[in-house]
């Protein structure tokens, strides 16, 4: 039975209504959100502010919270994304340009474009464990930075090859053919034009995974990275620490002094991952204003 | 059904043969399962232009591809019969299809410059195929034969996509003339440009016909009159007719060649 | 002229003569070409070495557990005390801390995830989205350490208010923050998988009459719904496989009880506790972290097939 006119615009303002409340709710779900990442950077700076100056960047950890200080786990994580970066980044590239521009479609590319999926949802502590398997034990590399930083390019690799290929995969056709057509192979095509037009976005992307790994604690645990160390390492060999360790070590500790460097640890952390991510986005919005 | 009413194919091919720069004999092209190209054969001649037309999807594209390998690019793609250059098959077993690209370049449909310098466009392909002399004298050059030179000498080192769209295009041409190619293909090289940039550059290839054998895929039946010496139409993947523009566009051999040319349709 | 600047190539410019030209034969190996493709191809190599040392290592380790410990003990035993005398095997505590911090994970990620991907995709405008977006970015860029610090610090303590009977560590603390922590996950999937519903689909749905509220869950979010699945689904294997925030939050009890408001031990977090420990490595506790792991990661790799097989189906359908 059709419903009268005026039963019909009762219900078209209930459904009005129902339409309103909807979207102001998922607008405040939305920035509820917001609200939540300024309570968990407020609360953090609150609880660390009084302990972060130049005396906690250069000192080594210590028992007595005033003279404790993250420079030791500080370098090792400079040394880490270092070695990290000279590793992950040859070989990521590398395979998205095999990925990309060499191989054909056949069977294997499916195989290792599955396998590269899989590897990218695989929990980190489960790297840890093969780093601790492969690295520390079989190559008897011990726990040293280059465990460490093997362990974590494993990690990242899936990462930096998946940003890679939808970088590569951006590059017109139409240069590839035009430096096919003038006599190039392959390689000089991909070297002269598919790589530097796509190297921005390979850029953002192996930059936001260099500073996903920084974050990582869990493989560092498992290949043995040293929770209280009081010296510098001088090489690769040398064993470590790092700043997501030196702050889990100091949060898990029942004093509240030591909750507080923690939280001075993370703001040291958090600043560095802020550098390393604005850095990636205006890279990414200098080459998309450059190629309009 | 013979493509040259006047005489013997055995004695046309002969005469042909030195004034050939390419032969195609009994070309069949298949992407995967699909026949594209059906036992096509005839000559590009030396300093002439050669002209393909037909309507969309007769294959003379795919064909075109064909003459410097860019098809290999194209999964499933595969070429029979024979494509004479220089007394070997394009091909052969034993051909390096970098080296016929060399020999045999191709300006595209849409302008495609390299995101770089006007200078580096044009100095890239000879300079990685072992180019040691002048460079300079090479752009210049190469921009003069192209009818380019006047419009950017003075900004040689900016960017190549800054120029219009007309400009690109002759950049290309500049940039393929570049490597002093034996053959150029240019498929449906105007299409993406307005009408006084598609008359220079038809202009152009008038010129260039003294210096070099062109082959030039076109939809525009027009410009095919006006600027090629040969002329074949494709219909559906098949050869219909081959002979002299002259003849095909005022007394062509058969029936559906001349429904095309008068627009009845396509 | 030409000729000494193209070493062995034919003059352009002469009309009529046979040109003197190089033939177009293959002239012996391009080893230059070969050794690239190799060294590239070989990298490409790497990911699949990678994932065979992960299955070879974890079977062959908990294949070695099995000899001493029954498979039967190990996953349907409700004890789990591998590293104290008596020992006991039974996996299940480990299994049920996981799940119970998964569930509370998604329960709050999801729903919030879902509702923000909503916003942005069919109501927020260009500004709100510009603030929105680097601001989920941030969130999940947040180090692991740092959300288990957030719980112990912040989330425990205000819960302790409304509940006081809560343990300091307790699987709520963990759940919330976890599911903060993948709720950006969710969200950015879910817009991108909204986004990409065709904007015709949603004028015809208006052209109809139909509100705002209507058009989003009867046509959008249906269309979408496999590439919104597939980030829920993602979201739930990385809640799973997360470590350092159930650690810090959760403490390192196994436990089956049904509450929330006490502390338990999560499969991630058994690994890291043996790991940190001084059990010998060789002895059978030790080989429990290979057992445990081996189990994580058939887990989390069912889960993550599945989610790839639902976003395959989904790029068929538009593309």
């Amino acid at each position: 039975m059709p419903l009268t006119t005026e039963q019909e615009s009762r219900h078209l303002e209930k459904r009005h209504r129902k339409a309103r409340i909807f979207a102001i709710f998922c607008a405040a779900i939305t920035w509820s959100s917001v609200l939540l990442l300024a309570v968990l950077l407020y609360q953090v700076s609150i609880e660390g502010f009084r302990w972060l100056d130049w005396q906690f960047i250069s000192s080594f950890p210590s028992r007595f919270p005033e003279r404790a200080g993250i420079k030791s786990a500080l370098v090792g994580t400079i040394w880490l994304i270092s070695l990290v970066a000279l590793i992950s980044i040859p070989v990521g590239v590398s395979t998205a340009l095999y990925l990309e521009e060499f191989a054909g479609k056949g069977k294997i590319s499916k195989i290792i474009e599955v396998n590269i999926a899989n590897l990218a949802g695989v929990p980190s502590i489960v790297y840890g464990i093969l780093g601790l398997a492969i690295f520390v034990r079989f190559f008897a590399l011990e726990r040293s930075l280059i465990s460490g930083a093997l362990t974590m390019s494993l990690l990242i690799l899936p990462v930096i090859i998946i940003a890679s290929r939808e970088a590569i995969k951006t590059v017109p056709q139409g240069i590839r053919n035009a430096a096919y057509s003038l006599g190039a192979t392959k390689w000089q095509t991909t070297w002269a034009h598919v790589l530097p037009a796509s190297f921005p976005g390979i850029m953002t992307g192996v930059i936001l995974a260099l500073s996903r790994s920084i974050g990582e604690t869990a493989p560092l645990i498992m290949i043995g990275a040293m929770t209280f160390v009081a010296f510098l390492p001088e090489g690769p060999m040398d064993s470590f620490t790092a700043m997501p360790i030196q702050i889990y070590n100091w949060v898990s500790r029942p004093q509240e002094e030591f909750h507080e460097l923690a939280a001075a640890g993370i703001i040291v952390l958090l600043a560095v991952l802020l550098v390393m991510n604005a850095t990636a986005i205006f890279i990414r919005n200098r080459t998309e204003r450059r190629m309009k | 059904m013979s493509q040259f009413p006047d005489s013997t194919l055995a004695e046309q091919n002969l005469q042909m043969s030195k004034k050939s720069v390419l032969e195609l004999r009994n070309v069949n092209i298949f992407y995967s399962d699909n026949q594209a190209v059906n036992d096509v054969s005839f000559n590009i001649r030396r300093n002439k232009i050669t002209a393909i037309i037909g309507p969309s999807g007769c294959g003379k594209s795919t064909l075109l591809r064909s003459l410097n390998r860019m098809n290999d690019f194209v999964d499933g793609a595969r070429v029979e019969g024979e494509l004479i250059f220089g007394n070997e098959n394009l091909y052969g077993k034993e051909v390096d299809a970098v080296e016929v690209r060399r020999r045999i370049g191709m300006v595209f449909q849409k302008p495609n410059p390299f995101p770089k310098s006007i200078y580096n466009n044009i100095s890239w392909g000879p300079l990685i195929n072992g180019f040691n002399g002048s460079t300079d004298e090479l752009v210049e050059r190469s921009l003069k034969q192209a009818a380019l030179w006047e419009e950017v000498k003075d900004r040689l080192h900016e960017s190549a996509l800054n120029l219009s769209g007309g400009q690109q295009q002759r950049l290309c041409i500049a940039r393929a003339l570049a490597m002093e190619p034996e053959v150029l293909l240019m498929d449906e090289p105007c299409s993406a440009l307005d009408p006084i940039s598609t008359a220079r550059i038809e202009d152009l290839l008038f010129e260039l016909k003294s210096s070099y054998t062109i082959v030039i895929v076109t939809h525009n039946m027009q410009q095919a009159a006006r600027i090629s010496d040969y002329t074949a139409f494709m219909e559906m993947g098949d050869l219909i007719e081959f002979n002299v523009t002259k003849k095909i566009f005022t007394r062509p051999a058969m029936k559906r060649t001349e429904e095309y040319v008068t627009g009845r349709f396509g | 002229m030409a000729q000494e600047q193209y070493p062995d190539a034919a003059l352009a410019s002469q009309p009529a003569e046979p040109r003197a030209a190089r033939s177009i034969k293959k002239s012996g190996v391009l080893w230059g070409e070969f050794a690239i493709k190799s060294w590239l191809a070989s990298c490409s190599f790497i990911s699949i070495v990678t994932t065979a040392a992960i299955v070879i290592l974890l079977l062959s380790e908990t294949l070695n557990f099995f000899e001493s410990v029954s498979p039967r003990e190990f996953f349907f035993g409700t004890t789990w005390t591998p590293l104290f005398e008596p020992s006991s095997f039974g996996v299940l505590p480990l299994v049920w801390g996981t799940l119970i911090v998964t569930i509370g994970a998604a329960l709050i990620a999801i729903p919030t995830g879902l509702a923000s991907a909503i916003y942005l995709s069919e109501y927020a405008s260009d500004r709100m989205r510009s603030i929105i977006k680097p601001v989920l970015e941030l969130l999940a860029g947040i180090p692991t350490v740092v959300y288990g610090y957030f719980a112990l610090t912040f989330v425990t303590p205000v819960l302790r208010n409304v509940f006081p009977d809560i343990q300091v560590f307790n699987a709520l603390s963990a759940a919330i923050v976890v599911g903060i922590m993948v709720l950006p996950m969710v969200a950015t999937m879910s817009d991108n998988a909204l986004r990409a519903v065709p904007v015709s689909l949603r004028q015809g749905a208006y052209a109809l009459g139909a509100t705002s509220y209507e058009v989003t869950t009867r046509v959008v979010v249906p269309a979408g719904l496999s590439g919104v699945m597939a980030s829920f689904l993602l979201a739930i294997s990385r809640a799973i496989g997360e470590t350092m925030a159930v650690t810090l939050a959760a403490g390192q009890t196994p436990n089956m009880s049904l509450t929330m408001f006490e502390s338990i031990q999560t499969m991630t977090s058994y690994i890291v506790q043996v790991s940190l420990g001084d059990t010998p490595s060789g002895g059978v506790a030790y080989q429990t972290l290979f057992a445990v792991a081996t189990l994580l990661f058939a887990i989390t790799l069912v889960i993550n097939i599945i989610s790839q097989m639902i976003l395959n189906r989904f790029r068929e359908v538009y593309e």
